[in-house]
């Protein structure tokens, strides 16, 4: 379980987040909305550490991530995968080494057939080609290094995963991609996972619950069909550009799943 | 108006704060490398792929800046040198100059350009492509990974680098002085040797140790903080080889002052 309480970050004069709270449950999908520079990304920093509070706590598995020794953030670290903006791969390194710098238990990453296992599972679970792993960042598309980012974030077998805006960048086909990638993460591995977006249909797509990030506060916080039907001004004109395409995805999806008792 | 009004104080005061700033925060970063060198599975073979990369890669211009030094410093001294000066005179102060001085320096200098820059612009992208924190969230520790390989390869190739440009720069002082002074080889090994004392090459290589921390330890910490896109790699990278440079001159100064004396 993740929970955010009271967090307060600023840089300089700028109040980036202002006593947030947040929650997100064992093996739900929550994704974070927002406008961009609103502050999801220095929230989602908060939870592994990257980033500490000015005030506030945030706990983990009930630890308290500000408070922790270093030693034991790297462990915590260990069970989160982060994925970032822009894939942050290590450009000097090919993608089996990205990959395998991602298996963070010192045996496994010891143990070299181990590590070309892994590298090759990862690999498939991301829907990339083998011979991928040869080939340096500079040589991949931008929905490739995206992809690569996730099998990095998810080789070492973390309980957490954290995506910073996966699909920013990408052209719908790309997008609808990675969101499949994300809910089918999800399904297999039983991670508990938050997306930070600011693409309301791939959110409705793969997300269990949504919040909203508004001016440094949560002000909505609920399922899809919650949002869909709020009367908060901040929420329908967040959903209001994607309103109708949301809408007419969502009633699809409903009647759907209305038989498959969602 | 009164807004408009420049007062020293307030530069003074901001310069103070700033430089106390990154003096604790290299500090920290020191304690960090201490803490880290513990982690030498993950930095010994790092550090020796990065040597090899700054040995080999500087060679040719540190020995080629060496080169020139050398035959300069013969020609002025030989321009300098009266016929009532015995020639192995001028042979010595060759030989010293390019030993306590010149081969450390000038080495210094050009790798403070070369590898500075290079590794201030390095981390300084890391940092704002997010790969730093990419590590980090890995659970591994960036200053083993990046900060201590560097530092280590530089710290211990630069007396190396040292050692190859003095014997250049004496090599080419000798063959300018043959022509500017007219100085044979046995008086030009005789007043090298009149004038050596052992110590000299304990100092120089001192003298290398600290400078070779300079030249990796300023721009890992500048390319480390660097903030702001490509602007702000940009403004590391300048920062670091200025920087570098400058507390180069203040080492040659100040341990010149404390060992020399």
């Amino acid at each position: 379980m993740i929970e955010l309480t009271g967090v307060s970050k600023s840089f300089g004069d700028q109040l980036v987040l202002d006593e947030v709270d947040f929650d997100v449950r064992v093996g739900e999908t929550v994704a974070l909305l927002g406008s961009s520079g609103v502050g999801k990304s220095v929230l989602l920093k908060h939870i592994n550490g990257l980033l500490q509070p000015d005030s506030g706590e945030v706990v983990v598995d009930g630890m308290n991530v500000r408070h922790l020794p270093r030693k034991e953030l790297a462990e915590l670290r260990s069970r989160i995968g982060y994925v970032f903006q822009n894939g942050a791969l290590f450009d000097s390194e090919n993608v089996y080494e990205n990959i395998k710098l991602g298996i963070t238990d010192e045996t496994c990453a010891a143990d070299e057939n181990y590590c070309h296992d892994r590298v090759t599972q990862c690999l498939k679970l991301v829907n990339l080609a083998a011979d991928t792993a040869s080939k340096y960042p500079a040589e991949l598309s931008g929905g490739m290094r995206k992809r690569v980012g996730i099998a990095r974030a998810i080789a070492g077998q973390p309980r957490y995963l954290l995506y910073d805006e996966p699909t920013s960048g990408l052209d719908p086909v790309n997008a609808d991609i990675i969101d499949s990638l994300v809910g089918k993460l999800q399904e297999e591995l039983g991670v508990t996972s938050i997306m930070v977006t600011h693409d309301v249909r791939g959110a409705f797509k793969v997300a269990d619950r949504l919040a909203l990030l508004h001016e440094g506060r949560i002000i909505a916080m609920g399922t899809p069909n919650d949002f869909m039907t709020s009367k908060e001004a901040a929420v329908r004109q967040f959903l209001e550009r994607d309103f109708d395409m949301t809408r007419s995805w969502f009633e699809l999806e409903s009647g759907d799943s209305g038989e498959n008792g969602h | 108006m009164s807004s408009l009004t420049i007062d020293p104080r307030r530069y003074v005061g901001r310069f103070a704060l700033s430089s106390a700033s990154h003096v604790g925060r290299v500090s920290y970063l020191v304690l960090e490398m201490l803490r880290g060198l513990r982690e030498w599975k993950i930095w010994a073979p790092r550090a020796l792929g990065l040597a090899n990369d700054i040995g080999y890669g500087s060679l040719f211009i540190v020995m080629l800046t060496a080169a020139f030094a050398g035959a300069v410093t013969s020609v002025q001294t030989g321009y300098q040198f009266t016929a009532t000066i015995p020639v192995y005179f001028a042979a010595g102060v060759i030989v010293e100059s390019i030993i306590l001085e010149l081969g450390p320096v000038l080495t210094a200098l050009i790798l403070a350009g070369r590898i500075g820059a290079r590794y201030a612009a390095e981390l300084g992208t890391m940092r704002v492509t997010e790969q730093i924190d990419a590590l980090e969230s890995l659970g591994r520790s960036s200053v083993s990974h990046l900060i201590i390989p560097r530092v280590v390869a530089g710290t211990l190739l630069v007396p190396v680098l040292v050692v190859f440009a003095s014997v250049v720069g004496v090599g080419s002082g000798w063959f300018a002085a043959k022509s500017s002074l007219d100085i044979s080889y046995a008086d030009f090994v005789f007043g090298a040797r009149y004038f050596f004392r052992p110590w000299d090459a304990w100092y120089a290589m001192i003298k290398s140790f600290f400078f070779g921390l300079a030249i990796t330890l300023v721009p890992c910490y500048m390319g480390f903080t660097a903030k702001q896109g490509a602007e702000g790699v940009g403004k590391a990278t300048t920062s670091a080889v200025v920087a570098a440079s400058v507390l180069i001159l203040f080492l040659d100064a100040l341990l010149a002052k404390l060992l020399l004396e």
